[in-house]
């Protein structure tokens, strides 16, 4: 498979799942609004924090964390490279240059949702009372595309690194979803464990469509037992020990070794893999939720440098002599 | 549709006779067309345009800034062409590929032609298109021009004429297979019943001719883009995407040892076969345009080497210049011995004295053109345009001759075309795609262009024009 075409392959499964991600984290607060108890305010300024995105955020809107700026931001804005519209227009640039590798129905639904987000910018969809059927829209669209995806694509080197994308994308962002309840603020410390504590847990769990699953394992909400099975829990597709396992799974597709590691992308990504697998939820807490998940993704971004140097990079055919000779 | 609303009589109408009668091609569909209601129509119009943008089936326009992407609209009414006009086309089409081949060849080896005085020499080797490089070089199989799409035009009479003979890498025929799928949907059940011929054909018969350039059993091919942003990128991608190969940009290939690789996730892999979408000057540059960024270094070194095929070969252009494309009936006699099947359109060559006094004198009634430009560029319709450009191409004209030709206004044939929810008669020409292989073989289809615009001669994509499908039939 050509370099450029791996690469693009890679990158169009990391944006189609950076703005899945996206509409969840918008959905989250959506959940929470609904349920918040009488007299507390919707919190947006978390979810911004968790993007990573807060400076970009306060250079353009300053203090103002309200919801439909922050709805903007994260769904439409045009400076910020992460939001859902420039992610899926990337998607679609991705796609477009390998589009005699992908199938047919991929390009046609990506580039139907690239005109319907289009549109909904056009119509200001932010500002409109309630903007959730559009973030629910874009993520049935965006699983459409998996279903089409995973019923068609051979699994060949291409599906592999689309994959890989894919889950690398998650992981980070389910460690993002998680860092947003680092973020929200109680009213104070005694409400810990209070029903609005709850409602905070219950909501991220809902953003991840993990609701359901969790209570037929863990039964009631407990804040350790949820940040477990969000990071260590090896069945649920959107913790992070699922992603890494199967990121890992591609790698080794890739290169066609069964074990141990055949190049520093797979060594790096098998560390922090066997790191989950060897910890338990006392270790998080240890060590602090908030720094943990920010060292794990610290690490994927090395991954993903790694994996750019071992299958991405080409040597470029054009240098200045050449040209002078 | 209501026949006496619908005036055709001025100009030769493809579905309708000077009395007004439907022609024999057009009677089935005419009797589809008739019974459905306006309504209908433009709803099935609406669906097409939709299907278009869902494909992706957009170009950009050239300086129209990055981000607008448009599509070529796609007029909902067929341009239907019966077996025995068909017949003189295919035929006309080989004959005057064959022919153009074997002037290109000799123009690189013996140079016969000139020799002989058939074409003055200094037209043929001041051409831009001329390229010294490729002299004395033997491509594959002896065939230069692979892949071509001649532009066809009728006039008042319905005589065909070949107005341009497109050698370099023409574009058009995905939206020619991308047209017929959409027009399927809107008129499922006639292509059966009026024996329409099939398309669908077209990427299978591409990549055997690129096969065929190739002494391997198994050749590795690869279409080769200038990248995304260029308008024709659609066509590239899928094209790729339909005969099942890499779509390459020139950053993927490397040159070694006179060899030619593409760099993959394993390594490097060798390319044998490269249909390059890329113009001759942009295509290596240590041999050609130093400046291009799109080519490959030293893809030519491997090209004289006989380790790479490239679709069309390098210098191929220099048939496709207008200047030469005068000669084209004096080509064919040469070689063939045979008088050409459908002629040129009448050509002045601004470079020869008595013809350059005739444009500058009757320049309102000419269509003047550069003779190195496409897609619409660099052109004067005489009628159409003002005083104050009929004096600037005259200029244009005297400063450098060489670079002009001028011909009649022709008329261009008519076919019916949706304006909101009316019909009119709108210009359109025909571009037929030709592949030289194993034989010549010219599909039995063709991209039809119209000038959406009430009166325009201008079909090009470029400004303002759209397309048709067109049906070829079985029978007439």
């Amino acid at each position: 498979m050509l370099s450029r075409v791996a690469d693009s392959l890679f990158w169009l499964g990391r944006y189609t799942e950076r703005a899945e991600n996206y509409s969840r984290f918008i959905d989250v607060n959506f959940n929470l609004s609904i349920d918040l108890p009488y007299g507390m305010k919707e919190q947006w300024e978390p979810l911004i924090a968790a993007t990573g995105d807060r400076e970009n955020f306060m250079q353009k809107f300053g203090n103002d964390f309200g919801r439909e700026k922050a709805i903007y931001y994260l769904g439409f804005e045009e400076n910020n490279p992460n939001s859902i519209m420039a992610s899926i227009a990337a998607a679609r640039e991705n796609a477009r240059i390998v589009r005699e590798n992908i199938p047919r129905e991929t390009w046609e639904v990506l580039n139907e949702l690239h005109f319907y987000i289009q549109k909904a910018f056009k119509r200001k969809i932010w500002k409109k009372d309630d903007p959730k059927g559009c973030f629910t829209e874009i993520k049935y669209q965006l699983q459409l595309l998996n279903g089409i995806a995973h019923e068609t694509i051979p699994r060949n080197q291409g599906w592999f690194f689309t994959k890989l994308g894919q889950y690398l994308e998650r992981a980070d962002k389910t460690s993002r979803i998680l860092d947003v309840k680092y973020h929200y603020l109680l009213p104070s410390v005694d409400e810990v464990g209070s029903p609005l504590d709850f409602l905070h847990w219950a909501a991220l769990l809902k953003s991840v469509s993990g609701y359901n699953a969790y209570r037929r394992v863990h039964g009631s909400l407990s804040p350790p037992s949820i940040v477990e099975y969000l990071v260590l829990n090896q069945e649920f597709p959107r913790s992070i020990l699922f992603c890494l396992n199967r990121a890992e799974n591609c790698l080794h597709e890739i290169s066609e070794s069964k074990k141990g590691f055949s190049n520093k992308a797979e060594k790096k990504l098998g560390n922090l893999r066997a790191d989950l697998e060897f910890a338990d939820i006392d270790d998080l807490f240890t060590f602090g939720l908030h720094e943990y998940l920010d060292s794990v993704q610290q690490r994927l971004n090395k991954i993903s440098t790694e994996i750019y140097e071992q299958y991405f990079k080409v040597q470029p055919n054009f240098t200045f002599t050449q040209i002078e000779e | 549709m209501n026949n006496t609303e619908y005036n055709s009589t001025v100009h030769y109408d493809e579905m309708f006779d000077k009395t007004g009668q439907v022609r024999s091609t057009y009677r089935s569909f005419e009797k589809v067309l008739r019974e459905l209601p306006h309504k209908k129509l433009s709803q099935l119009q609406f669906t097409t345009d939709k299907a278009q943008m869902t494909m992706g089936m957009t170009f950009n326009v050239y300086h129209d800034g990055r981000g607008i992407e448009k599509i070529l609209h796609l007029d909902l009414i067929p341009r239907i062409i019966g077996s025995t006009e068909w017949k003189i086309i295919e035929e006309g089409l080989q004959q005057r590929i064959e022919a153009i081949n074997l002037f290109i060849d000799d123009i690189y080896q013996d140079q016969k032609i000139l020799k002989d005085k058939i074409i003055p020499s200094e037209i043929v080797l001041s051409s831009t298109d001329y390229l010294p490089a490729c002299l004395e070089l033997n491509p594959p199989n002896k065939i230069w021009s692979h892949i071509s799409g001649s532009d066809i035009v009728r006039d008042n009479s319905g005589k065909f004429y070949v107005l341009e003979d497109n050698l370099r890498c023409p574009s058009g025929v995905s939206y020619l297979l991308e047209n017929r799928e959409i027009i399927k949907q809107a008129f499922p059940g006639l292509f059966n019943e009026l024996g329409v011929r099939p398309v669908s054909d077209y990427p299978g018969m591409l990549l055997n001719m690129l096969r065929y350039m190739s002494t391997k059993d198994k050749p590795t091919v690869a279409v080769l883009t200038p990248g995304i942003y260029n308008s024709a990128y659609f066509e590239h991608s899928y094209l790729a995407q339909q005969m099942g190969v890499e779509l390459v940009v020139g950053q993927d290939l490397i040159v070694e040892n006179k060899r030619v690789y593409m760099q993959t996730t394993r390594g490097l892999q060798q390319v044998d076969v490269i249909y390059r979408r890329i113009d001759d000057k942009f295509l290596d540059p240590l041999t050609f345009n130093k400046e291009s960024l799109l080519g490959v270094p030293g893809i030519f070194e491997a090209y004289k080497a006989g380790n790479v095929a490239l679709a069309n070969a390098p210098g191929t252009g220099v048939a496709d210049d207008k200047a030469v494309y005068a000669y084209v009936p004096r080509i064919i006699k040469y070689y063939l011995d045979q008088d050409p099947i459908i002629d040129n359109v009448p050509t002045y060559i601004c470079s020869e004295k008595e013809d350059l006094q005739y444009v500058v004198e009757n320049i309102h009634q000419l269509v003047v053109k550069e003779t190195n430009a496409a897609g619409g560029y660099g052109m004067m319709i005489g009628p159409k345009s003002p005083k104050s450009e009929h004096k600037k191409f005259q200029k244009l004209v005297k400063d450098n001759p060489r670079n002009y030709i001028a011909q009649p206004t022709l008329s261009l044939s008519t076919v019916p075309t949706l304006d909101g929810s009316e019909m009119g008669p709108r210009h359109v020409d025909l571009r037929p795609y030709i592949l030289y292989g194993k034989n010549i073989e010219v599909l039995p289809g063709a991209l039809t262009r119209v000038a959406l615009v009430e009166g325009s001669l201008v079909v090009n994509s470029s400004q303002g024009g759209g397309s048709k499908d067109t049906w070829v039939l079985f029978n007439d």
